[in-house]
């Protein structure tokens, strides 16, 4: 019975999105403002029934009523109840019912935003918006259907995957990773529906970026929670390995990223507005390529769920709007004009283009190396992957690039600029990048690349923080006013949308320096340990000082106690251990991290010999890891406040007058 | 369009074709290196000495008496398929879970001594992988899919 109400839900959904595509195509084709209202009504009808769907499944899953078939599939009358909530994403069926709820979200709040002065670009954007609807409605009563009626009821179920109930962060993750993902449904209708109309409005642009940049922020931290859950949980050490469900995340941030930057482009000039829409379009695309690689079973990953037929019908639908994107790109590309054209030369038009350049190379490099295994094993059936050696060889002297056009861009100014000026904005912050150098020359870095990457990011730290405060210094200049009020001006002025852009930069600059020390200077070993026995590693001396067992109600646990002494001095224990659940044959591992700014002590557990005592642990000194987490905060604070710049603006883009106000020479 | 125009377009066409063939060049070039290839011991024997020195994820179960601890972490055993063996040495600390006729995948290459070297041993979490009295049903696949920590790098 209650399976049946959430059918119902789902399929109601289903009826609304296809109805308002034939409607909002339709009010497109007859400029008719009633049929539009009418798709604006299915719109909101798919969101409500699609949310209180997932509603259900949760009010399910806390009840134990395991007359549903993925509550008998995944629930537990045992759990915790945030385990019970979480649940909802812990399999596949469920988080394709989940992506549904996301997405009625988004779809609810753009058709929200999308009003008269949109155009026709408006039923056809909702039209597209509900073709995904349908899409995913259809998966979700089809291949997918979470709401099966199971006729034996059992009396408790087997509970989720224990990596799930292994760490929060498994549980915080998916949220932010669908974020990303079904939110560049929107950005995707917005750039069809302006390819259709022939007409990108300073409004639809507008629209587009806001759009744009909800998904991008929560992607930022998808990714790196995602490297934070490897490294919490995996036990090897690390952050990130190049896996393809990885690269998945990272491939529509790269291309959403470049799509911010040239939009830019693309306001300021009226130029690029097809590469833009290509760029949307791709990061569109590869979500769904992603969520085809997650949610196939195609790949041996421990984030992927198992082979079903959901998977071929993702690859139907990235092949139908694939096919779809190429003929609407082919077909109205050249109705998109340009009103204006490029600055020549060393300005920072053309650091724009070098930076879309190098995200479109980086993009290449990482789908090639993630999906040439698929084609190989497709053609010739032969296993293979792409060993890790040839991500690192390819993307880290084009992050490097990167890096620098991150660097030098912002330094130069907006048009051709005389010999005299370029002087005075590109030699100053080569002091800092100096600095940064001698700082990791004088604490032991060898390698080439990371001396390097520290070199431009020092410049790139410089030139973030002069561009961040000079609106603020120039009105302190002016106007003799102090620099708390003249910063503040920035931030409750037009002038937030600049200082955003340079909040997520000093992010990424924390980012490549993070990644540059950590993945270079590393120190592990691996050992076997008796009680009592202590190994030393760096600064740091481990003790076995015992093992100690205990008992949870959905799991056991083996704990090994290692006391720990840094340059001599006792600190706190660490206790990385061995998970043993209920309903599941194999232990676990979680290793235990001593966090700090400068480096982490990590210690996994590898395993424990019952008869003597002896265990094996991997020891890893891991340096400034730490600071990818704080770079990512530090993004996607800069990335939300150019969201709430860009919502303050409203529908109307104006160029804030802190960009026009760039000194002139 | 004027011919100037017709002219920038071409340019621009062989600008662009240039870029994505020296991409081209360049990212297969850079794959062909590094492939990594998941084989069973019949592969890694068919290949002979082309496997010495490849990047090579061998999959199989642990053959019945033929672990032998060494010193430190040092361990020697066979990964076998049902038809065919391959001995292996390894030099990583061997998760909780291993022992005889479980599988195992582990990662490395074949020494000049016909011995396959490896410095990781994964061992598969499948729940529904069992298969140590049936050793002609072993999926590859299924056994590298199932194989938990994959994706952990090389620890070199």
């Amino acid at each position: 019975m209650t399976a049946s109400i959430g059918r119902g839900l789902v399929l109601l959904a289903l009826l609304c999105a296809s109805g308002g595509v034939v409607a909002a195509f339709a009010a497109f084709r007859r400029r008719s403002a009633d049929l539009t209202t009418v798709a604006v009504r299915a719109a909101y009808g798919f969101s409500g029934s699609m949310f209180l769907a997932n509603l259900w499944m949760v009010a399910g899953l806390l009840r134990n009523d395991f007359s549903i078939s993925y509550v008998a599939q995944v629930g537990s009358i045992g759990l915790p109840t945030w385990v019970k909530i979480v649940s909802l994403w812990s399999s596949l069926e469920g988080s394709i019912l989940f992506w549904g709820g996301v997405m009625a979200i988004y779809i609810a709040f753009a058709t929200r935003s999308l009003n008269e002065s949109h155009g026709p670009a408006r039923p056809v954007a909702i039209g597209v918006f509900l073709i995904c609807a349908t899409f995913f409605s259809f998966l979700i009563a089809g291949p997918a259907q979470p709401f099966g009626t199971v006729v034996d009821v059992p009396a408790d179920g087997p509970g989720p995957n224990p990596l799930l109930q292994n760490h929060v962060l498994m549980a915080i993750h998916p949220p932010f990773l669908y974020g990303g993902y079904v939110g560049m449904t929107i950005p995707f209708g917005l750039a069809i529906a302006a390819l259709m109309t022939g007409r990108l409005s300073p409004t639809l642009l507008g629209t587009l970026r806001t759009a744009l940049l909800a998904p991008w922020i929560f992607l930022t931290c998808a990714v790196v929670l995602g490297g934070w859950w490897a490294y919490e949980v995996l036990g090897w050490g690390g952050y990130w390995a190049w896996d393809p469900v990885e690269n998945a995340s990272l491939l529509p941030w790269l291309t959403a990223t470049a799509a911010l930057h040239s939009a830019i482009l693309t306001e300021r000039r009226g130029v690029l507005k097809g590469w833009t829409m290509s760029l949307v379009i791709a990061s569109f695309l590869l979500t769904i390529l992603g969520t085809f690689m997650t949610r196939s079973g195609i790949f041996n990953s421990v984030h992927s769920f198992t082979q079903s037929a959901i998977g071929p019908t993702i690859l139907a639908f990235l092949g139908v709007a694939t096919l779809a994107s190429v003929l609407v790109l082919g077909f109205h590309v050249d109705l998109l004009k340009a009103d204006g054209e490029l600055d020549r030369g060393a300005s920072r038009d053309t650091a724009f283009l070098a930076q879309n350049l190098l995200f479109v190379l980086f993009t290449f490099t990482v789908l090639i190396g993630t999906v040439f295994p698929l084609v190989v094993e497709a053609v010739r059936s032969v296993q293979m992957s792409v060993g890790r050696p040839y991500f690192d060889r390819m993307t880290v002297p084009i992050g490097a690039l990167l890096l620098f056009v991150m660097g030098v861009g912002p330094a130069l100014p907006w048009g051709a600029a005389s010999i005299d000026e370029l002087r005075k904005r590109l030699l100053p912050p080569i002091g800092l990048g100096l600095i940064a150098l001698a700082v990791a020359f004088a604490s032991g870095v060898r390698t080439p690349w990371t001396l390097i990457t520290l070199f431009f990011a020092g410049y790139a730290a410089q030139v973030t923080l002069v561009e961040a405060l000079r609106p603020a210094r120039t009105r302190m200049k002016f106007r003799a006013d102090g620099f708390f009020k003249s910063f503040s001006q920035d931030i409750f002025g037009p002038g937030l949308r600049r200082l955003a852009a340079y909040v997520a930069h000093a992010g990424a600059v924390m980012a490549f320096i993070a990644i540059a020390v950590s993945s270079t200077r590393t120190q592990s070993v691996e050992r076997t340990l008796k009680q009592g026995e202590t190994m030393t590693l760096g600064r740091y001396a481990l003790t076995l000082e015992g093992i100690e067992r205990s008992q949870e109600s959905n799991r056991s646990a083996v704990i090994a106690r290692l006391g720990v002494k840094k340059n001599g001095e006792s600190v706190e224990p660490l206790r990385p251990r061995m998970n043993q659940y209920r309903t599941q044959r194999e232990a676990v591992g979680t290793p235990d991290v001593r966090t700090g700014l400068v480096e982490d002590l990590y210690v996994s557990l590898m395993n424990i010999d019952a008869e003597t005592g002896e265990i094996g642990v991997l020891v890893l000194i891991n340096p400034l890891v730490s600071w990818l987490w704080i770079a990512a905060v530090v993004m996607a604070l800069g990335g939300a406040l150019a969201f709430f710049s860009s919502v303050r603006v409203g529908r109307t883009v104006e160029v804030p007058r802190e960009l026009q106000a760039e000194p002139v020479r | 369009m004027s011919s100037n125009d017709g002219r920038k377009r071409v340019a621009l066409a062989l600008g662009a074709c240039a870029f994505a063939g020296s991409l081209l060049y360049f990212v297969v070039g850079g794959i062909g290196k590094n492939l990594v290839y998941y084989w069973g011991p019949t592969e890694v024997l068919a290949a002979g000495p082309k496997a010495v020195g490849a990047s090579i994820r061998l999959g199989g179960l642990v053959e019945k008496g033929s672990i032998v601890k060494g010193t430190g972490s040092n361990l020697r055993f066979t990964v076998t398929d049902g038809q065919k063996s391959f001995p292996v040495r390894c030099t990583s600390v061997p998760p909780q879970m291993f022992r005889e006729g479980i599988g195992v995948v582990v990662e490395g290459t074949v020494a000049n001594d016909g011995i396959f070297e490896s410095h990781r041993l994964m061992v598969s979490h499948g729940n529904e992988y069992r298969a140590p009295n049936d050793p002609a049903a072993i999926n590859l696949k299924k056994l590298m899919t199932s194989t938990e920590g994959l994706d952990a790098p090389n620890k070199q």
